[in-house]
């Protein structure tokens, strides 16, 4: 398949992603939206692995795997982001007992 | 390579600390030690002396500018911790993991000003974020706290996502397929069109996390509900890291293609200034106030990315060591006081002279007057804008911004000596006003012979 696919298809998932942080209200859910984004440029990085393996042929077996070691790293800070995001919502929840973003303008003066 | 090493080791010794002694004193001064020993460490590094023979395949490059910056930044936290390490105590009860997690962030700290791949940048601004959320909200009672907390961590997560998509953009449009920024840089290939929109958002996403204009939203929030001790921390140490990993990833690779979007990058510059000082000026919360006047002082540091010539580069550092030491006093004090209003300020002169005469000084090195360090911070940056030959409408917007950010350092300075009042009990023991005088007199010799440090530090280390 061209490359091109991917890139439509990890671009609207991205695309997505964004639209959902920006609107939604629920903090799960914008969290979700946020994993959504990087799972967008996952798929994008393994598409264009895979492209560059196939630019420079069977010759050099390792060829591109840089773009697959990265997405390991991404789901590991990913993964990091998100416990920690967690716990930070569950002691918002503990002392608003709502996960509402629209709780959240105590700041604004 | 030495400091990356050695402070994540520390911050795995801080966590256990908590576990073997319940004395407060003791974990500080274990904390105190692990700074000393690492700003020894990276002042061995800058000299040659690697205690870690370890093969990065050329990921990670080490050098000069990095570990400099690593040294201001080592050398501040080291007075940070000197000066607000008490304070830490009225956060919370994890005393010990508060410092676990300032090391884990040094640490990033570390790796953000050597990456050498697009890979190694990414680890290193999460491995300073991630710590820092967790900071932002240690103060888990208060629902300021858990908002900013939240923001930051929404906030910081979009961004990386955003960078994220440039980096695997700049990946898909280089022939080479690797993450080298240099390799990336010199293909051939690069004036497609994925190469220019994946730049453009690593662009983006890097002026989120130095909160320039128009992304700059989330800084006073996200500073005024932090506890204080930290947004001390946050608006110093980590921001100068993160816009050292700005300039080597435009400065040094990308450069040549920034050049052509000067005009942009001035926008920014401009918006940011404007922003930062002309609400700086509204704000009745001093620590509000010190949050809109760090988007300020970024607007300045950003003319080093516009600039990108040697006299930026010398500046840069100039600034940040700077910005550091002021900000890092002014909060010491601002801790001390009863609340962070303008009022609370009333008639520290007469109560507390030694504290009135060395805030007086850090703030006039933030507003940059003549003889303080932040005169000379200025003066560098904008040279470097003037010698390029254009954006002179730019340098004296800043000029003029300059002379806004005045009228809001000098409310403070006006509250404490000619305004009476009571500021209340202030527990500054005198090893605290030693210090704070130290600090001082650091800003003062930098800013009558900055060019003599400078020299003094190419020679050293070059």
């Amino acid at each position: 398949m061209p490359i091109n696919y991917y890139i439509f298809l990890s671009v609207a998932l991205f695309c997505i992603g964004v639209t959902g942080v920006l609107t939604r209200r629920n903090a799960i859910i914008i969290f979700m939206c946020i994993e959504l984004m990087l799972n967008a440029v996952n798929l994008l990085l393994v598409a264009f692995s895979k492209m560059h393996h196939q630019a420079v042929g069977a010759a050099v077996p390792t060829a591109g795997i840089d773009g697959q070691i990265f997405v390991f790293f991404i789901m590991v800070v990913a993964a990091a982001e998100v416990s920690v995001g967690l716990a930070i919502i569950v002691m918002l929840y503990r002392n608003t007992h709502s996960v509402d973003v629209n709780f959240l303008n105590r700041l604004k003066h | 390579m030495n400091a990356i090493i050695i402070s994540a080791l520390w911050g795995v010794v801080m966590m256990f600390s908590g576990v073997i002694t319940t004395s407060k004193s003791a974990i500080r001064n274990l904390a105190v030690l692990g700074i000393i020993i690492l700003l020894a460490a990276n002042i061995l590094d800058l000299g040659g002396n690697h205690f870690f023979p370890i093969d990065t395949h050329n990921m990670l490059d080490f050098e000069t500018f990095g570990l400099l910056f690593n040294t201001i930044a080592f050398a501040s936290s080291l007075l940070f911790f000197l000066l607000s390490a008490k304070d830490i105590e009225n956060v919370g009860i994890n005393y010990s993991e508060y410092f676990s997690l300032i090391f884990f962030v040094l640490c990033g700290v570390s790796i953000a000003t050597s990456f050498n791949t697009l890979l190694m940048l990414f680890i290193g601004i999460e491995i300073i974020s991630i710590p820092l959320y967790i900071l932002t909200g240690s103060d888990k009672r208060n629902l300021k706290s858990n908002e900013a907390s939240l923001k930051y961590l929404l906030m910081g997560a979009f961004s990386t996502g955003i960078m994220l998509l440039g980096i695997a953009f700049l990946y898909g449009a280089s022939g080479t397929g690797t993450f080298f920024i240099d390799a990336i840089a010199s293909d051939r290939s690069s004036a497609s069109p994925l190469f220019i929109v994946g730049l453009l958002l690593l662009l983006v996403s890097m002026s989120f996390k130095v909160s320039a204009a128009p992304f700059h939203f989330w800084t006073p929030d996200v500073y005024d509900g932090a506890p204080s001790v930290f947004t001390s921390f946050m608006a110093t140490i980590v921001k100068a890291a993160v816009f050292i990993a700005f300039i080597r990833l435009f400065g040094d690779a990308f450069g040549e293609r920034l050049i052509r979007w000067q005009f942009f990058v001035a926008l920014i510059i401009a918006a940011t200034l404007l922003i930062g000082n002309i609400t700086a000026v509204f704000q009745q919360s001093v620590k509000r106030m010190l949050a809109y006047s760090s988007i300020a002082q970024a607007g300045f540091m950003l003319f080093a990315l516009l600039t990108l010539n040697s006299y930026a580069k010398d500046g840069i550092i100039l600034y940040t060591a700077a910005y550091c030491l002021a900000t890092i006093g002014i909060f010491a004090i601002l801790i001390k006081m009863k609340d962070h209003s303008f009022e609370a300020y009333n008639g520290l002169a007469k109560h507390q002279p030694a504290l009135a005469a060395v805030n007086t000084i850090f703030l006039l090195s933030l507003a940059g007057i003549p003889l303080t360090a932040g005169f000379f911070a200025k003066y560098y940056m904008l040279i470097s804008a003037l010698k390029t030959g254009q954006f002179l409408w730019l340098v004296i917007l800043a000029v003029l911004c300059a002379a806004v950010s005045v009228y809001y350092y000098f409310r403070i300075i006006q509250a404490m000596y000619f305004k009476d009042g009571e500021p209340g009990e202030i527990s500054a023991s005198s090893s605290f006003k030693t210090v704070l005088i130290v600090i001082a007199v650091i800003i003062v010799l930098l800013g009558v012979f900055p060019q003599w440090l400078l020299d003094k530090l190419n020679i050293l280390y070059l």
